[in-house]
């Protein structure tokens, strides 16, 4: 009974997920769409790493910008394709992820979270000073060139439907990755390590490779913008993405699948509409902060599956 | 020569001295409570803030706002552990380091309507203008003050901790505060005394560094993420570490302007790296 319910919970998600999807760009502006579908990427790849295996990163911006910025060389400077510039800025962002892991995960909980907040601090001040980035003002004008030179990205319908599918792959990698025997152990650490070391696993390979693979996808949502917004700026090496990042996650629900895609959708329709207020969205994100973990640290979709859970 | 390494090293000596007020206020909250403050960045800006505040409109001048403003920040401190902190209780840490994380940017986006982005100067109080010429150094005699009185209210809150009956208290409270309340302590109050304390010594701070540099609303955030830095890199075990951590890591980033300024930056999150890979529990702490 219960695998027949989750079943269609699932299919729901996918159907929902399609045809809102679909729809899209022809309800709002293409590009905002593709703000929040790349949003939604970070956020669920984030989401891996704290929603299901416990760990706080408030660095995570650091592979988002990073990514960002090398496929945007990629495509600028060496002139490679769509693709290709992508792959270099996943690439980037996976030996980061690499190195950040093997370094925080020798530390744990609370220092975990400080821990990946200073190594972030470390790539965003090489990217302020290095000559090719164009410093305070970003990388500019990255080309989107052609999808294995026969779509023209240029066109930001095509270039709409192109992130879309990405997600939509990257989404169920997310997906099979948490319901996979990995996924359990992963969860089995987040709800209790001791006993999860006591049990055979190794817990320190699992973490790091959680975290490995939530750096690459954070970085495939990094190229994913540098290509469709056409610049790289400092705001997505900074320390406040990282924190957004985490607003998304904890306003959507962590730990559920499609919470930090809503959470995503929330934080950026919020920003995009609230943006002539200047420093009152600084205000109004922490107040929301506080107000999620104040009283509903579930998040909007766990609070909504709790109440499913009772109501049945 | 002598003379812009020696100039450095001072820079970095005060960095250092605001480094160990503040990881020393992390570390005495952490202790205690199991919060890692996100707002006391905020919170030493807030500090700052009011001092300026208080001269601009109010007139009170900086000896009165040395005493007047850790208190009223110390007091907000006090709401915030009642009204929030309280409640997150039992639950993950991360709660409070995401809530704590939402109030600094509460605060930071509201003195930055207010405010802009522009720094306010705070002019150095009348008694310690000037300096003592040193040889192969000039010393302003204000930055002398922030040293020493740096130290001395940082070792004077090692003695309160280690050597005092209230101290006492505080240490049984970070082993088992359940233990310390059967015997009678009202550990609640304590712990919102705790946070308050930690909040006013950020302030205090805030105070201090206000006529050095530049009163602006994000003067806190930078300097948190460093602060973070020297807490991993002397390990929140012990009050006397973070001291001598916060100041060494100021010599350190000082001596590296001095080297290589490109690097000044990112020195100490570098220092933080080299740490984990040789000592994973800090300096001066202990691996749980």
């Amino acid at each position: 009974m219960r695998r027949i319910w989750k079943g269609q919970t699932l299919f729901m998600v996918w159907a929902t997920l399609v045809a809102v999807g679909l729809a899209a760009p022809f309800v709002v502006y293409p590009v905002f769409a593709i703000n929040v579908l790349v949003m939604a990427l970070f956020a669920s790849a984030f989401n891996l790493l704290l929603g299901y295996t416990g760990l706080l990163s408030f660095g995570h911006a650091a592979f988002l910008g990073s990514a960002a910025y090398a496929t945007g060389w990629a495509a600028k400077s060496w002139g490679l394709g769509v693709l290709p510039s992508m792959a270099t800025g996943v690439a980037v962002a996976t030996v980061l992820g690499l190195v950040f892991g093997a370094l925080a995960l020798r530390r744990s909980g609370i220092y975990f979270a400080m821990i990946t907040l200073g190594l972030a601090q470390v790539v965003y001040f090489l990217i302020v000073q290095m000559p090719w980035t164009g410093g305070e003002d970003g990388l500019q004008g990255i080309p989107r060139g052609k999808l294995i030179g026969i779509v023209d990205l240029g066109n930001s319908f095509a270039m709409y439907y192109f992130t879309y599918a990405v997600f939509l792959g990257a989404f169920w990698l997310i997906q099979r990755t948490i319901d996979s025997p990995f996924g359990q152990v992963a969860r089995a650490i987040r709800e209790n390590e001791p006993r999860a070391i006591s049990l055979g696993y190794d817990v320190q390979r699992y973490k790091l490779l959680a975290f490995v693979l939530s750096a690459s996808l954070a970085g495939l949502a990094g190229s994913l913008k540098a290509i469709a917004l056409q610049f790289a700026t400092l705001g997505d090496v900074a320390w406040q993405r990282s924190g957004e990042v985490v607003l998304m996650t904890l306003l959507g629900g962590m730990g559920t699948v499609l919470g930090p895609s809503i959470g995503a959708l929330l934080v950026v329709t919020m920003e995009q509409y609230l943006a002539s207020l200047g420093s009152w969205v600084t205000v109004i994100t922490g107040g929301v902060f506080v107000v999620m973990v104040m009283a509903f640290r579930k998040g909007v979709v766990g609070e909504i599956l709790a109440l499913l859970r009772r109501t049945r | 020569m002598i003379q812009a390494l020696s100039g450095q090293l001072l820079l970095g000596l005060i960095n250092g001295s605001f480094y160990a007020l503040l990881s020393l206020g992390l570390a005495i909250i952490f202790g205690l409570l199991d919060v890692v403050n996100f707002a006391h960045g905020a919170q030493y800006m807030m500090g700052a803030f009011l001092a300026w505040m208080g001269l601009q409109y109010l007139g009170i001048g900086y000896w009165w706002a040395l005493l007047l403003v850790p208190l009223a920040v110390g007091g907000t401190g006090l709401i915030v552990e009642r009204v929030f902190l309280r409640r997150l209780q039992g639950l993950d840490p991360l709660y409070g380091l995401l809530l704590t994380f939402g109030l600094a940017l509460v605060i930071e986006g509201a003195f930055h309507h207010a405010y802009g982005n522009s720094g306010s100067p705070y002019p150095v109080p009348e008694s310690l203008r000037g300096g003592f010429d040193l040889g192969f150094m000039y010393l302003p005699k204000y930055r002398a003050w922030v040293v020493l009185v740096s130290l001395a209210v940082s070792l004077g809150s090692w003695f309160v901790i280690e050597k005092t009956r209230l101290g006492s208290y505080l240490r049984a409270g970070t082993e088992n505060p359940k233990l310390l309340q059967a015997f009678g302590v009202n550990v609640p109050i304590m712990f919102m005394l705790t946070y308050g304390f930690g909040v006013a010594l950020a302030a205090f701070a805030g105070v201090m560094a206000a006529p050095i540099y530049q009163v602006t609303p994000m003067m806190g955030s930078s300097l948190i993420m460093v602060v973070f830095a020297v807490v991993v890199i002397g390990g929140m075990g012990s009050i006397l570490g973070s001291i001598v951590t916060g100041i060494g890591v100021g010599l350190v980033e000082g001596l590296t302007k001095f080297i290589w300024p490109q690097a000044a930056s990112v020195v100490v999150f570098v220092l933080m790296a080299l740490v984990l890979l040789v000592r994973p529990a800090g300096l001066f702490g202990r691996q749980k």
